[in-house]
């Protein structure tokens, strides 16, 4: 059996005196679409940064495609990775914000390519045909040359998803991808993303989207005050909760 | 639209308004009393026979004038060459997790800041009398080269380190400015993409803080020009000492002060147009940024070029 794409095992992160993260465990499946739902302050964005290493974790388990995330373990002894281990591992996990964090002094094209040419050693020429086909394909063909801030929210979040999927990843983080756009650019961003979905992509979104849950999520899971409350079937977690935080919540955003 | 009404529309537009304007007789008087002022010191500069605008002009293009420039803009190219290198490698540093490494560019820049450029100067002048030998070698061990202070730190050499270290600890700060007022989300897209963290910097941080380190590094620069004339007390002949060691013997001392103050000037005004340029490159994607004044009096050109054909 093929190990999970994602796995973690009780996984604890605290700030300071602050737990964030208080014992989670999930299993991501590959090919599987994964919705983190719950209220602001639940730790869903704090696990998504954890996977790719950008906050480390301080207890538990937490491994990628079957290796752990940030150390080798060798023995009964965990061994911290090296600065580029972490960033070659990082490099194989996309990741959209909610601010999409496009580089501004960058055109869509370089934004798109920048990575694939300075982490992957990708030739100029060839890094640039396949930033114009992601970009055709988010339907920004004919923005290649504007820069973000000549581009509205919703296609400076299509840039985003076009600049993470040019690194070829086996894992997008969706980091509440549309929690910044107006409603009516919304819709565009969530078609790219279902397309990703379509195509057998491996992801984990945190979104407050209840529509996109249901269509196109495989699970949901709910958390709360940094624990996993209930997690299914989106059919059975979004119309028949059997929590009571996970009702409550619903009924505010439903 | 649910309904199908149309809104009426205008019949034709108001007419523009024509109103009395306030009077501001305050304004006139403050005009009147600039121009009586500009007059007045225009005339004392045509008229006064102590400025002797014919030395100043007889000096202006004097080979050892122009010495001295040469010297003047050479310590400030590499005075501020040493200042914004080091300024980015201290900035890098009191921003490193590691408290002894961001200990020490604090440390630095609260000495080289506490203390006065002139003083430092003086200092790095008399270098020989503090470490009369120098050398090259292991730490605490032997040393595979020596060299006398006195040849190796010559007055242009000690006005390099003086003006250079002292520029470092202010960049320093500068860049750290800059490099603090980017978002952290761009370092985290970049690392989220597989760089490491001196891509990070270099690739995504640092041209994104220029927009913020040019302005005050422009100041830096003109400020740097001219403090160089601090050099004149440690017998470097840059511009100011060149004009002094004339006037020391021909007493033309107003004349060739105005000699000196002219090209720095023109350096000043040099740097200036320069800054304009860098600030718009690193302004890219920023805001539309129109045309220079260059571009616009070109296009001005061409269109009253082609007037006469259409």
């Amino acid at each position: 059996m093929t190990p999970p794409m994602v796995k973690a095992e009780a996984v604890h992160k605290r700030f300071g005196r602050l737990e964030v993260l208080k014992g989670v465990s999930l299993e991501v499946a590959a090919g599987e679409v994964m919705c983190l739902l719950g209220p602001s302050g639940s730790g869903k964005s704090t696990l998504l940064r954890c996977i790719n290493h950008l906050e480390k974790i301080n207890s538990g388990r937490l491994s990628v495609d079957g290796e752990l995330v940030g150390y080798r373990q060798v023995g009964e002894k965990l061994h911290e990775l090296r600065e580029g281990e972490v960033a070659r591992k990082r490099s194989q996990i996309g990741m959209v914000f909610q601010h999409f964090n496009l580089f501004p002094h960058m055109t869509a094209l370089d934004n798109v390519t920048c990575a694939p040419m300075r982490v992957k050693n990708e030739s100029r020429d060839g890094a640039e045909a396949r930033a114009r086909e992601l970009l055709d394909q988010v339907g920004l063909g004919d923005k290649v040359d504007a820069y973000p801030s000549q581009l509205s929210g919703g296609q400076q979040q299509r840039v985003a998803i076009a600049r993470a999927l040019a690194m070829e990843p086996k894992l997008m983080l969706f980091d509440e991808p549309t929690s910044a756009l107006d409603p009516e650019l919304v819709g565009d961003v969530l078609a790219a993303m279902q397309q990703l979905a379509r195509d057998g992509m491996t992801m984990i979104v945190v979104t407050h989207e209840m529509g996109f849950a249901r269509e196109v999520a495989d699970t949901v899971v709910f958390m709360d005050a940094g624990v996993v409350v209930e997690s299914g079937k989106p059919a059975d977690v979004l119309s028949d909760p059997r929590h009571e935080r996970t009702r409550a919540f619903l009924s505010k955003v439903l | 639209m649910s309904s199908g009404e149309a809104i009426p529309e205008q019949a034709g537009r108001p007419e523009d308004i024509t109103a009395v304007p306030v009077r501001r007789p305050g304004r006139w008087v403050l005009a009147a009393i600039v121009l009586v002022v500009a007059v007045a010191i225009v005339r004392s500069v045509v008229t006064n026979p102590n400025f002797q605008w014919g030395v100043v002009g007889e000096y202006l293009f004097d080979g050892r004038i122009l010495h001295g420039l040469r010297v003047t803009i050479e310590l400030t190219v590499i005075a501020m060459g040493i200042g914004i290198l080091l300024g980015v490698l201290l900035a890098i540093m009191r921003l490193s997790p590691n408290w002894l490494v961001s200990s020490a560019s604090s440390f630095y820049i609260w000495f080289f800041r506490g203390t006065p450029v002139l003083v430092q100067l003086l200092f790095w002048y008399n270098i020989a009398a503090l470490y009369p030998k120098i050398g090259l070698g292991i730490p605490f061990g032997p040393a595979f080269i020596h060299a006398d202070a006195n040849t190796l730190i010559t007055p242009f050499a000690a006005a390099i380190l003086g003006l250079g270290l002292n520029e470092g600890a202010y960049m320093a700060e500068i860049v750290r400015a800059g490099i603090i007022s980017v978002d952290p989300g761009q370092a985290d897209a970049a690392q989220s993409l597989g760089m490491t963290r001196l891509q990070t910097m270099r690739r995504i941080v640092l041209p994104q803080a220029m927009r913020v380190i040019i302005p005050p590094t422009g100041n830096e620069t003109i400020s740097m020009l001219k403090t160089s004339s601090l050099a004149s007390v440690i017998v470097v002949t840059e511009l100011l000492y060149a004009s002094q060691l004339i006037y020391s013997v021909n007493f033309k001392t107003i004349p060739l002060l105005i000699a000196a103050s002219f090209w720095y000037i023109v350096c000043t005004s040099v740097l200036y147009v320069g800054q304009y340029y860098l600030e718009r490159y690193y302004g890219r994607g920023a805001r539309d940024r129109g045309a220079t004044p260059l571009q616009r009096i070109r296009a001005g050109l061409l269109s009253v070029r082609h007037q006469p054909s259409q």
